[in-house]
């Protein structure tokens, strides 16, 4: 373990570096990039300097030579916040691999959800990217979603990004509804203490998403294991989002309730999995704990 | 409005249902059939339980194969916040609600929304929004957040969230602008026992149109929100 995480890590970066970084060479082609598309009025009419891409970079690309297109949000600007015109160029993007067909879109989720400056066409815009998250799956084409930037995916793109077929996330990666913050306020320090790092990441971080089977696949914030999990993922079939799938995951829902729901750490949960020094886990890197769920 | 007068005036024929823990189950004849009631009731925070029982009815409604029409109630504070809930990631089961309402309109069942008290994000969003068609009583509140609490977050004066409100349906919650924005179809204000089976009728000549999003259109013909189309356009001319 020589490598150096700061070096390589997906976290630290911005949107536009993670694309560079893990799209093969020279291979990314933005759509309505820097200068082609007018910045928000409706941030300009609450005195808010826009972004020249509201906070999303759309494109085509190829990974190891897999034509995909890519959608990274810059949590930098505003959170990755979804408003309505980071909203529109997301759903363009979906509808239009229905169209032509790429391998898979790869989205680079980092979003606390709604932006609240645009609360009401953000929330609208949340729901026509889960119809048109639906739409491409059922279209056959795999959605890809790597949750490991510095906002994490809560509120409407918690919800979203639950829509993909395939999830990657990192420790460092947070995925929930609600934030901790929010709960905090609304219930008080004593149900959720959100300066209590090492709670919020057991029970929104990655090691606990990916032993809870919310996430498919747990990884180092790290670059290069990132992109061979997204070549990996490209190889996989898509499952149709018909009634016995659904009937499936209502089952597995289900169960995960009657075993599981009550308990308010995930600490508990791993005890009741049978896992030695649950306490450890937090030491762990990412191979160990897949390890540990291989059992 | 209370549910019970409200489902009576919209139901007068053959209205059965039940409410348990906040959520409303039931069924009445209308002049084009039997349709399905499924919602919450009581402003409902949704948690697990409320979200999975929504989803399995919505899925046992599909698996009789009737193509039942169905009309889900709205009344929703949004999600209810608690670490339990969240442990479990209840936005993955949120998702798969959503997931089913989309399967009962690829299925080709006539659907509708009713919002009848609140419409509040994360709960609004995982099954009212993604009906075929919402309609919202005008005493109804829809919104993602109060203007105060949306200053507290946004530290954006009240004053000036107030002034921009009379001019921009973009932040200010109310039903009117929901309806501008495309999310709403129709404010109801007054209630008759036609209004649910005229919308299933309607939607029933025309079912495949509702496989397509048409809300940013929608928006756009009301002024509501005036970028989101041209930009979607231009991604898919790209």
């Amino acid at each position: 373990m020589n490598k150096s995480y700061i070096q390589n890590s997906f976290y630290e970066k911005t949107a536009r570096n993670r694309i560079a970084s893990i799209v093969d060479k020279n291979s990314f082609v933005e759509i309505l990039k820097p200068g082609s598309m007018p910045t928000s009025p409706n941030l300009a009419s609450l005195d808010i300097t826009g972004s020249f891409d509201d906070g999303v970079i759309i494109g085509k690309a190829t990974i190891k030579d897999n034509f995909v297109y890519i959608i990274a949000q810059e949590g930098q600007f505003m959170g990755g916040a979804v408003g309505e015109m980071h909203g529109a160029k997301i759903v363009g993007m979906l509808l239009k691999a229905i169209e032509e067909k790429p391998k898979a879109i790869v989205f680079f989720v980092d979003s606390g959800g709604v932006r609240l400056h645009e609360a009401n066409a953000g929330l609208i815009a949340i729901s026509e990217i889960m119809r048109a998250m639906l739409k491409v799956r059922n279209a056959g084409i795999p959605i890809i979603t790597v949750i490991g930037g510095t906002n994490g995916a809560f509120g409407g793109m918690g919800i979203s990004a639950c829509l993909s077929t395939h999830i990657i996330m990192t420790e460092e990666g947070r995925l929930a509804l609600s934030g901790p913050e929010v709960i905090e306020t609304l219930k008080g320090v004593e149900e959720f203490d959100s300066k209590d790092r090492a709670l919020v990441w057991r029970v929104t971080g990655g090691k606990t998403r990916y032993l809870l089977g919310h996430v498919q696949v747990l990884v180092e914030d790290d670059i290069d294991d990132i992109t061979q999990e997204i070549i990996a993922a490209l190889q996989l079939p898509v499952a149709n989002v018909d009634l016995s799938y659904l009937q499936q995951q209502q089952d597995g829902l289900q169960q995960q309730y009657d075993q599981w729901f009550g308990k308010k750490d995930s600490l508990s949960i791993w005890q009741s999995m049978n896992i030695n020094n649950p306490d450890s886990i937090s030491m762990l890197s990412a191979e160990q704990v897949k390890a540990i769920k291989k059992g | 409005m209370q549910t019970q007068t409200v489902l009576a005036e919209l139901f007068p024929n053959q209205l059965e249902y039940h409410i348990d823990n906040w959520v409303i189950r039931g069924s009445a004849e209308t002049k084009v059939g039997k349709v399905e009631i499924i919602g919450t009731v009581d402003s409902a925070a949704i948690n697990h339980a409320i979200a999975m029982t929504l989803a399995n009815e919505v899925l046992k409604v599909i698996a009789e194969g009737k193509k039942t029409p169905i009309v889900f109630i709205v009344d929703t504070q949004g999600q209810d916040s608690s670490r339990a809930d969240e442990l479990l990631c209840l936005n993955r089961t949120f998702a798969h609600l959503a997931a089913c309402v989309d399967l009962l309109r690829r299925n080709e069942h006539p659907n509708l929304a009713i919002i009848l008290g609140e419409a509040v994000s994360g709960g609004f969003l995982s099954y009212g929004l993604m009906a075929n068609q919402i309609f919202a009583l005008q005493s109804s509140q829809v919104k993602v957040m109060d203007l105060n609490a949306m200053s507290r977050v946004t530290k954006i004066p009240l004053e000036k969230l107030q002034s921009l409100s009379q001019t921009s349906a973009i932040f200010a919650p109310g039903v009117e602008n929901f309806y501008k924005m495309g999310a709403v179809d129709d404010i109801w204000v007054q209630l008759d026992e036609h209004l649910v089976a005229n919308a299933i009728e309607s939607q029933q000549s025309h079912l495949d149109d509702f496989l397509i999003d048409k809300r940013r259109h929608v928006a756009k013909e009301r002024d509501g929100r005036l970028l989101c189309n041209e930009v979607v356009e231009a991604v898919l001319s790209a």
